[in-house]
């Protein structure tokens, strides 16, 4: 693999470019504006806009991406290849190119970089970065749009893979707007992930005809589009690799889902050149994600956070909830970052929750009330998380929160473990 | 009419996948559910684009959906096909948002070419220079639909829909946009003509307003239905209402200053 120069032979532009990111990362810190990472990154490429490929260069990368799971993922992928070196990544989310720009400035040369990006950004983050391995999670509606512009970005995902010539691409061979995607690339690993949420990929991207799901597989009903066999599948205490080994495969994190975003990092660190049997370990080191599974003391009861942004979201959250009847908090807002419309509400399988008691909390916890009731779940409401809590009255109690809602639960509970 | 129909009540969500980009899906879910809660029968029907639309369905939804899957579903229902043939025996229509602007005589298409709607009611749908309407809508119903309540929302369209002679509006618009001159909603002007309803308050907008759904019941059941415990939607309303005088209106900032010095004249 061809090498850019170190960071001390960067151009003179990109070089000011960085210390003035940094200087204003600084003061952004010192004035208590969060991280500064963001803000000095944007700054740092206003100066020269080529930065994020200069620095890129000097690392062998792994990009991460999807609609769901993408920072966990990307914490399982540094987790498996710092069993064998060090790692730099965006492991707060910040995942367009200014936050990437900021992951890079700080790591050290030759490190391998483990960048989480924006689904939108990826085709221009493709281009710029020129990855190893570039990760491909799933394709599902976000809250803010709708299933024609999801379709949309696989397309843009298959134009821009389709254009480089010698990476691999590791893809969930159970996400038919994945596969289509990264049917533009030449070096694909299928990996059988897994996927709950089927809804967006009912017509067929190559043809327009209809998709028809199996438990197991997919098939188009009109053309021969239909699911790769997988490289690796996970038969549910070991990572099998076709032709290859089997390695244990131990998730601390919940879910079916975990287990599939795991398989995939370990996939990924094998296309890197770390050892399945070496990287397998690693995954069992992340117990949290950004707050996300943090188990939190509230109300006298031990509360477990899972943050769910989007129908897909939710249907994997609803899948790790510990059995019925331990009850849930369920807490929606609607501001901007939530979408202001919580109509996706609708989209969501509640009727999952029929046999525990649901609380609903946040802004709009009266449309989570009409939601609940229509799927037939015992639930109350409550104005604060704690008496949500309170309402529950038991020892354990599963949150699931929608995004801006979670933020606001994590200043509560502290960021830090 | 007055006794309560004993055989199931079939309604059909037409096309899910083409106009069900909002959760539409929802009042399928709520008009079934309000029907099995009074111990009556019903059956939820999915129809999928391509296939046969069935005549047999008591009532039909239309949901929303973007320029190219709404001149779809119209291409595909067309002007004189099962859908009408529905309505005629006395069907009744649910039509929200894409769903609204394909039931009327025209509706413009993505390419800004226009595009025949199914002609059930008698209304227009035109591109203008307007912004695009996002945010809350907030509705009082006319006289003939007064037992409705205030009709509350969220809409999120770029056409304005314009009524002719056969049909009349849901209601005034409060707050909002609705069909972009002061009223919100179509329907037929006379029953006979067709037990038809649009409204851009899009998405699940039974579940904030259940007076609607059972408006709609109603007409299939021909009798008044019983009452149901509303509490959590009438929580919902309440706090939605309080939200809009309050003037946490989300996107209705959208609106040009234009738009409300002429509303407000
Ligand atoms: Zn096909």
């Amino acid at each position: 693999m061809t090498r850019s120069p170190h960071r001390s032979e960067l151009p003179r532009r990109s070089r000011a470019a960085l210390a003035a990111g940094r200087g204003v990362a600084t003061l952004s810190r010192a004035a208590h504006l969060g991280s500064g990472s963001v803000i000095g990154g944007k700054l740092a490429l206003a100066v020269d806009p080529l930065l994020l490929g200069r620095l890129s260069a000097g690392h062998d990368t792994v990009l991460v991406s999807g609609t769901n799971g993408k920072t966990t993922t990307t914490h399982l992928v540094g987790a498996a290849l710092r069993t064998a070196g060090p790692v730099a990544s965006n492991t707060l989310g910040a995942n367009m190119p200014p936050g990437m720009v900021a992951a890079l400035d700080r790591a050290p040369d030759d490190v391998t970089a483990v960048l989480e990006v924006d689904e939108r950004w990826l085709p221009r983050v493709l281009g710029e970065v020129g990855p190893a391995v570039v990760v491909l999670l799933n394709l599902s509606r976000d809250q803010l749009d709708r299933s024609h512009e999801v379709r949309k970005i696989a397309d843009t995902w298959r134009d821009a893979l389709g254009r480089l010539a010698t990476r691999v691409v590791v893809a969930n061979a159970d996400d038919p707007l994945v596969v289509w995607a990264a049917g533009g690339a030449p070096h694909v690993v299928w990996v059988g992930a897994g996927s709950s949420w089927t809804a967006d990929a009912a017509g067929c991207p190559a043809c327009g005809g209809r998709i028809d799901f199996s438990p197991t597989t997919w098939r188009c009903t009109a053309c021969d589009f239909a699911r790769p066999e997988p490289a690796w599948t996970d038969d549910g205490t070991h990572a099998v690799q076709r032709d290859g080994p089997r390695v244990p495969l131990a998730v601390e994190l919940p879910g079916r889902v975990n287990r599939g975003n795991a398989l995939l990092a370990l996939a990924a660190a094998d296309a890197v050149g770390v050892e399945p049997a070496t990287a397998a370990p690693g995954l069992r080191r992340v117990r949290e994600v950004a707050g996300r599974y943090r188990s939190a003391d509230v109300a006298d009861s031990r509360l477990r956070m899972l943050l769910a942004k989007n129908p897909a979201g939710w249907t994997e959250a609803i899948d790790m909830l510990a059995p019925a009847p331990r009850p849930v908090v369920a807490a929606i807002n609607a501001r901007i970052a939530d979408g202001r419309d919580p109509s996706w509400l609708w989209d969501v399988p509640y009727e999952r929750l029929q046999g525990r008691l649901v609380v609903a909390t946040g802004e709009r916890r009266h449309d989570l009330a009409v939601r609940l009731r229509y799927a037939d779940v015992d639930h109350d409401v409550a104005d604060s998380l704690e008496a949500a809590v309170r309402r529950c009255g038991t020892p354990d109690v599963d949150l699931i929160a929608n995004y801006t809602a979670f933020q606001d639960y994590l200043d509560a509970v502290g960021r830090e473990p | 009419m007055s006794t309560p129909r004993d055989s199931v009540v079939r309604v059909g969500l037409l096309f899910p996948e083409l106009l069900g980009t909002y959760g539409d899906g929802g009042n399928a879910v709520i008009l079934v559910q309000r029907l099995r809660w009074r111990g009556l029968d019903a059956e939820l029907v999915e129809i999928a684009a391509g296939t046969t639309v069935p005549e047999t369905c008591d009532l039909y939804l239309l949901g929303g959906g973007e320029d190219a899957p709404q001149t779809e579903a119209a291409r595909e229902l067309g002007t004189d096909g099962p859908l009408h043939r529905a309505v005629a025996r006395g069907a009744v229509v649910l039509a929200v948002c894409a769903g609204m602007q394909i039931v009327g005589r025209s509706f413009p298409g993505g390419s800004g070419r226009t595009e025949t709607g199914l002609g059930l009611l008698d209304c227009v749908t035109v591109k203008t220079d307007e912004p695009r309407a996002v945010g809350e809508l907030l509705v009082t119903p006319d006289a003939a639909f007064a037992d409705l309540g205030r009709l509350t929302g969220f809409e999120n369209h770029g056409g304005r829909t314009r009524l002719g002679p056969g049909a009349r509006p849901l209601g005034r618009v409060v707050a909002g946009v609705g069909n972009g001159d002061g009223t919100e909603g179509v329907t037929t002007a006379d029953e006979a003509d067709g037990r038809v309803v649009g409204t851009y308050l899009h998405g699940p907008v039974l579940a904030r307003n259940p007076a609607l759904a059972d408006a709609l019941l109603a007409w299939v059941v021909g009798a008044p239905l019983d009452p149901l415990d509303d509490t959590d939607a009438d929580a919902l309303r309440a706090e939605r209402f309080r939200a809009v005088e309050q003037g946490n209106l989300d996107g209705v900032a959208h609106r040009t200053w234009r738009d409300r010095l002429l509303r407000r004249n």
